[in-house]
C-alpha cells in the first residue's frame, strides 16, 4: 500500500515535469547520432557495434533521468518528510526504483528505433529485444536510484553519480550489449540464453542489495 | 506543571555540528496532554531539539524517550506517534495541494475520500486552491498544506517549529486555535517559537534555550523579561 502510494506520487512528478523527460530522450538520441559521426560512414563498422552505442547512449542518458528523479526530493526537502513518517524506506526505495526503471525502458524503447534508423541495425527478434531492454534498465535503475540518492546530497552530484554508477552496472552492461548484438547478429553458439540469465542474476542481486542499503544511505 | 505521566522525556540531549555542539545536556519530562514552549535566540538549539525528538537527526549524546519509546533505539515507532511541522515544507512543487494529501493519507492509510480531503484544506484556507500546483503557492500557503497534514496525521505528540513563521494575522488566530484544540484533544504539543508573549498565552511551561544549554524550565508568564531572550536577540521576543 504505502510502495503503491509513493510509486503514485512518482508517476505524477514525472508526467508533471515529463519537459525533463522529453529532453533525455532527445540527449540519448544525439548520443546515438553522434556515435555514428565518430565512427564514420562505414555502414558495416556502424551495425557491428550498434549494440554497444544502444547501451552506452540508454547509460548516458540514465544519470540524467536518474539525478533529476532526486532534484524534487531535494528541492523543499520531501524525501526528509516522508523519512519523517511511518514509511518504511523499502517502500520508497522501491518506488523510486520501478519508476526510474519503467522511465529507462521508455527511453530504451524510444533509442530502438532511432538506432535502427541510423545504424540500419534491426534486431532480428523484436519481443525478447524488448525483454532485453526490460532486464536491463532493471539492472541501471535500481544501483541507479540508490546513487543518485547519495549523490543529490552532494553539491558535485552531476559529476558524482556517473562516478559511482558506471563501474558498478559494468556486468549488467556487458550482459545487455552481448545479449543485444546476438539478437542483432545471430546465435549460432546458443548464448542469448546464459546472458539473459547473467543479467537476471545481476538485476537479483543489485534489487536486493540496493533495497537493503537504501535506509543507510538515506539515514541523515 | 501537572502530575501526569511524561510523554516526552529527554535526558541529557546532546547533538553536534562538526565540532559545535548545538544541544548540550537538555533534560525535561513533559506530561501528556499538555502545551510547552521552547524559546530561545537564533541558533539556540530550538529546532535541533525538536528535530531529535522526531528522530529526524541522529542523537549525539543522551538518549530521549516519545511515549516510553526510545528515540534513537526505536525510530519507526516514535514516527508513528508523532507530527512534525518543521521550517521545511516537505512538499512536491509538481503536485498540487490535494495531491499531496491524498498521497499523505494513503501512506497513513487515512481516509484519502476526496471531500473529506477537501473539508481538510477549507480547515486551512486553501480550499480554493487544491487543485494548482505547489509551485503557485506562497511560503504561507505551503505552510498551510504543512499543517493540514499534520491536522490529517492526528498524531498524538505534536512537534511545531514556528508555527506562526510565513502567516498573515488570520494565520496566526488559527494557529492559536489549533493548538488550543490539540491541547483539548489530549495531544501533547512542544512549540518552539519566537512568538513569546502570544505563546504565553497558550503554554503550560515554557523552556528556554540559550547557546544549546537549558537556562529556564518554568512558567511561561514573564519570559519577556527574561535577559537571555532579550541580550541574544531583540527579535526574539516578537
Amino acid at each position: 500500500m504505502q510502495l503503491i502510494a509513493v510509486l503514485r506520487k512518482e508517476v505524477l512528478i514525472q508526467w508533471r515535469t515529463r519537459a525533463g523527460a522529453a529532453a533525455v530522450l532527445v540527449f540519448g538520441a544525439t548520443t546515438l547520432l553522434l556515435f555514428s559521426f565518430a565512427v564514420g560512414p562505414s555502414a558495416e563498422s556502424l551495425e557491428k557495434n550498434a549494440a554497444g552505442f544502444l547501451w552506452l547512449a540508454l547509460l548516458l542518458s540514465s544519470t540524467l533521468a536518474l539525478s533529476e528523479s532526486f532534484q524534487s526530493e531535494w528541492e523543499q526537502r520531501g524525501l526528509e518528510g516522508l523519512l519523517l513518517l511511518p514509511v518504511s524506506a523499502h517502500a520508497i526505495f522501491f518506488a523510486k526504483a520501478i519508476a526510474n526503471w519503467l522511465m529507462l525502458f521508455l527511453l530504451g524503447v524510444f533509442l530502438l528505433p532511432v538506432m535502427v534508423v541510423l545504424y540500419n541495425a534491426t534486431p532480428s527478434r523484436p519481443i525478447e529485444m524488448t525483454g532485453i531492454i526490460l532486464l536491463g534498465s532493471a539492472g541501471l535503475s535500481a544501483p541507479g536510484t540508490l546513487y543518485a540518492a547519495m549523490a543529490a546530497a552532494s553539491r558535485a552530484r552531476q559529476s558524482l553519480l556517473p562516478l559511482l554508477l558506471f563501474p558498478l552496472v559494468v556486468p549488467v552492461l556487458l550482459a545487455s550489449v552481448k545479449a543485444t548484438s546476438l539478437l542483432m547478429h545471430g546465435d549460432p553458439m546458443g548464448q542469448l540464453r546464459s546472458w539473459t540469465i547473467l543479467l537476471l542474476a545481476f538485476d537479483a542481486i543489485y534489487w536486493s542489495l540496493c533495497g537493503l542499503l537504501f535506509r543507510r544511505v538515506v539515514d541523515e | 506543571m501537572n502530575d501526569r505521566a511524561p510523554t516526552i522525556v529527554a535526558s541529557e540531549l546532546g547533538r553536534r555540528y562538526g565540532s559545535r555542539w548545538a544541544l548540550v545536556d537538555v533534560s525535561f519530562e513533559q506530561p501528556g496532554g499538555t502545551v510547552w514552549l521552547v524559546a530561545g535566540a537564533n541558533g539556540s538549539g530550538k529546532s535541533t531539539l525538536l528535530l531529535l525528538l522526531a528522530s529526524a537527526i541522529r542523537i549525539d549524546r543522551g538518549s530521549a524517550t516519545v511515549e516510553g519509546i526510545d528515540v534513537a533505539a526505536d525510530p519507526f515507532s516514535v514516527r508513528s506517534r508523532l507530527s512534525l511541522l518543521s521550517h521545511s515544507a516537505y512538499t512536491y512543487e509538481a503536485l498540487t495541494a490535494m495531491e499531496h494529501l491524498s498521497i499523505f493519507a494513503q501512506l497513513m492509510k487515512k481516509d484519502d475520500d476526496r471531500s473529506s480531503l477537501r473539508a481538510l484544506l477549507e480547515r486551512v484556507g486553501l480550499h480554493e486552491r487544491g487543485d494548482e500546483p505547489v509551485s503557485a503557492f506562497s511560503a504561507g500557503m505551503r505552510k498551510r498544506l504543512s499543517l493540514a497534514r499534520v491536522l490529517l496525521r492526528d498524531a498524538p505528540v505534536v512537534l511545531l517549529d514556528e508555527p506562526y513563521g510565513q502567516l498573515d494575522p488570520a494565520g496566526f488566530g488559527f494557529m492559536d486555535g489549533l493548538i488550543t484544540s490539540l491541547r483539548a484533544g489530549g495531544r501533547t504539543v512542544l512549540v518552539a517559537s519566537h512568538q513569546i508573549d502570544r505563546m504565553s498565552r497558550l503554554a503550560d511551561h515554557a523552556l528556554v534555550l540559550d547557546l544549546g544549554r537549558l537556562v529556564y524550565s518554568g512558567p511561561p508568564r514573564g519570559l519577556s523579561d527574561l535577559a537571555v531572550l532579550q541580550t541574544k536577540s531583540g527579535a526574539a521576543c516578537n
